[in-house]
């Protein structure tokens, strides 16, 4: 058991840190929610590309540089220490390219994964519908096979798609098969934002930015070369474990170290001696740690040809609700400055963003409550019953 | 860079529960606290056969020299399965004090078993666990560490713990106060390792009871209340691990985070714990509660063990001083 680095992954992570240091804007970039933010983060994100940093883990034929896990956490951890800006690709590569480079056909990896990569094509996710929240099987969008056409015909609703009101191209899951019963008949759709019948109506969240959207669809026509996997095994397809490994379930610690330092300096700043922030500043530095090392253990468990699993879930809960802790105790520190949000709030109002932020995590990618069933039922062996 | 246990530490952790499965703890921890050694001494020998008791001892006087993580994997079973005993003072303690002050009790003894050690080091471990039973009873005082003696039987809520005053006796040598430090985290760590086990314990207890008791048709561990609540315990458990052994990979390199790490490691350990304990007593309901039913004893070792080797207040504000320091 140890926690030492070999050379090759110390000079992975010096590279990556002395890139970090000399390309990170030095001013914060505006909101990417916003139509001007979403256009500097697509520029950070060729930036990145063009020297392929956007997309580390991926193979180098796609603008990658094959690297490990483990250098992909070093990577994310400076690219957090560094102050870098929130990635707008994000969904894309973390939720999409895995299932693209799993499932996808040779065809869709050529069309898809670079302009991914470099920011060209920002990519939304069409999950949850009206109806269909946490209970995501309940989804009633509706996929109709056009022979004719060699396509599918798509109608229905998505909402709560982050980032659809600047994005290029959707992915989602939609009803192939209406006579199939909830996780059965479901086919995964690639699909561009402005092809004819798709209407995106910007959703403005708690933080007064158009981040997510609802998706409408009328009558959209989709080829069959844009069906990722086989039609009705859609959500196999969009369950599997490549979509989780790099995505939420190993969610990068980097940003949560990073943001616990930030807590440090403020509490050197900021902090009265008070032992009851102390002792919470100290709790969300421990916590920190305690996931920084988890996810070593994780990239071992993986290295060793080991998976994630349920264990995806405990992992979910423990960032998700540490989020919200950290930036609660960043705002209590600053007192009667917290709620401000103004260029002249401390950190020009960023604890306040990220904590708004944070507030998301444990609702989105299934409650932390359907997680709890989970861990509950996959890893303790609690009986599922009624519940 | 390879954060999990080896093949041998596998091995080793599997050889103690095997041996610990069969050997009917909970019985031998209650006769040890109605003053009844004999069953628990002889868990001692068995386990000092396994090397329990030679992990932290120099190969010089018959130790094995272990790695910390050894040492942790052998506590957590020590705490999964309650064997009663100073192991923590015999095991881990002394051996570290005894190789500083350079005398006192032979250390081939304490390695093979023989002899038992105890020891008070005040202010965080006032008293001298099983100082009756114990063959050698240390005190760590200031710099000197010295022989001493059972004084005055303390009752402790964990009734296995027989704990005691401890009356100074000759002075065995002089520690320096970075190695009585460094001693004392290595006795903290084995007292995470021991909450870990325990807490897992009490989990899998609750699991097994939320399954089978039926109540208004169903069984508890159908309804969500109950599952939130032990799917919090695992988490918390689950994220408790890996400062344990992070701290373990830090005492083993000896380097300047050690006892940084060592504080985090109890924190999240005993806060674990202690979450698992209430929600073990919360599943078992009344039947929890009383002092028949062995869920009660883990539950009142947890207790105890949660304030022993410096709180999670204490523990919390060394984490903080060593960051702070190392941030400005």
């Amino acid at each position: 058991m140890n926690l030492d680095l070999d050379d090759r992954a110390r000079a992975f992570r010096d590279e990556a840190r002395a890139w970090l240091h000399e390309h990170v804007p030095r001013t914060p970039l505006p909101n990417m929610d916003t139509a001007e933010g979403f256009e500097a983060h697509r520029e950070w994100e060729a930036t990145l590309a063009a020297d392929r940093w956007s997309v580390v883990s991926w193979p180098a034929d796609y603008l990658g540089r094959d690297a490990s896990l483990l250098e992909w956490v070093l990577f994310e951890e400076e690219y957090y220490r560094a102050g870098a800006p929130a990635r707008v690709a994000q969904n894309g590569i973390s939720l999409l390219a895995p299932i693209l480079f799993e499932y996808g056909t040779d065809e869709q990896k050529e069309r898809y994964l670079r302009p991914m990569a470099d920011g060209t094509e920002i990519w939304a996710q069409a999950w949850s519908e009206p109806e269909a929240g946490s209970d995501l099987a309940a989804l009633r969008s509706t996929a109709v096979r056009d022979d004719t056409c060699g396509g599918w015909i798509l109608n229905g609703q998505k909402t709560w798609s982050s980032r659809a009101a600047f994005a290029h191209r959707g992915f989602g899951l939609f009803r192939s098969d209406p006579s199939a019963e909830r996780h059965r008949g479901l086919t995964y759709f690639l699909f561009p934002l402005d092809a004819d019948g798709v209407t995106v109506r910007p959703i403005h969240k708690l933080d007064g930015h158009p981040g997510f959207a609802e998706i409408l669809f009328e009558d959209v026509f989709v080829p069959d070369s844009d069906v990722l996997g086989a039609p009705g095994d859609g959500w196999r397809v969009a369950m599997s474990t490549a979509g989780n490994e790099r995505g939420l379930s190993l969610r990068s610690p980097g940003r949560f170290c990073a943001a616990a330092d930030q807590l440090l300096d403020l509490w050197r700043e900021r902090g009265d001696g008070s032992p009851a922030l102390g002792e919470r500043v100290a709790d969300a530095w421990i916590a920190a740690q305690a996931y920084r090392l988890y996810t070593f253990g994780t990239v071992t468990r993986l290295a060793e040809g080991g998976s994630v699993g349920a264990d995806g879930s405990v992992n979910k809960i423990f960032w998700s609700e540490l989020d919200v802790r950290l930036h609660e105790t960043a705002l209590d520190l600053l007192g009667p400055e917290a709620e401000l949000r103004d260029a002249g709030a401390a950190a020009g109002g960023a604890w306040m963003d990220g904590y708004l932020f944070s507030l998301s995590g444990p609702i989105y990618a299934g409650t932390n409550e359907i997680q709890r069933n989970i861990v509950a039922e996959r890893l303790l062996g609690l009986p599922r019953g009624n519940r | 860079m390879r954060f999990a246990l080896s093949n041998e530490q596998r091995g080793f952790a599997q050889a103690l529960d095997d041996l610990l499965g069969d050997a009917q703890v909970p019985a031998v921890s209650r006769s040890w606290a109605d003053g009844d050694a004999a069953t628990g001494l002889e868990l001692w020998k068995r386990l000092a056969d396994l090397g329990v008791t030679a992990l932290c001892v120099p190969e010089s006087h018959g130790g094995l020299a272990a790695e910390p993580a050894d040492m942790v994997v052998a506590f957590e079973a020590l705490g999964r399965h309650l064997a009663p005993g100073p192991y923590i003072e015999s095991a881990v303690l002394a051996p570290a004090l005894l190789t500083a002050a350079g005398g006192g009790p032979s250390l081939d003894e304490v390695a093979s078993g023989s002899a038992i050690v105890t020891a008070a080091a005040p202010p965080m471990t006032p008293f001298a666990l099983d100082a009756d039973v114990a063959d050698h009873v240390l005190l760590v005082d200031g710099t000197t560490l010295r022989a001493a003696q059972a004084g005055e039987p303390r009752t402790s809520v964990d009734r296995s713990r027989r704990l005691f005053e401890a009356r100074p006796g000759e002075p065995l040598g002089s520690v320096d106060p970075v190695q009585v430090g460094r001693a004392f985290d290595a006795a903290t760590l084995a007292c995470s390792a021991q909450l870990l086990g325990a807490g897992e314990h009490v989990l899998a207890t609750s699991v097994e009871y939320a399954r089978s008791r039926w109540q208004f048709g169903r069984a508890i561990g159908e309804y969500q209340a109950v599952k939130h609540a032990l799917a919090d315990v695992r988490v918390a458990l689950d994220f408790a691990r890996p400062l344990v052994y992070g701290a373990a990979v830090a005492l083993g390199d000896d380097g300047a985070d050690a006892s940084r790490d060592v504080s985090a490691a109890k924190a999240a350990a005993s806060a674990a714990a202690y979450r698992a304990s209430r929600t073990a007593l919360q599943t078992h309901g009344a039947i929890g509660y009383t002092e028949e039913y062995d869920l009660g004893l883990w539950i009142t070792k947890i207790r105890a063990l949660t304030t022993a080797w410096g709180t999670v207040g204490f523990h919390r504000a060394r984490v903080l001083d060593a960051v702070t320091a190392a941030s400005a």
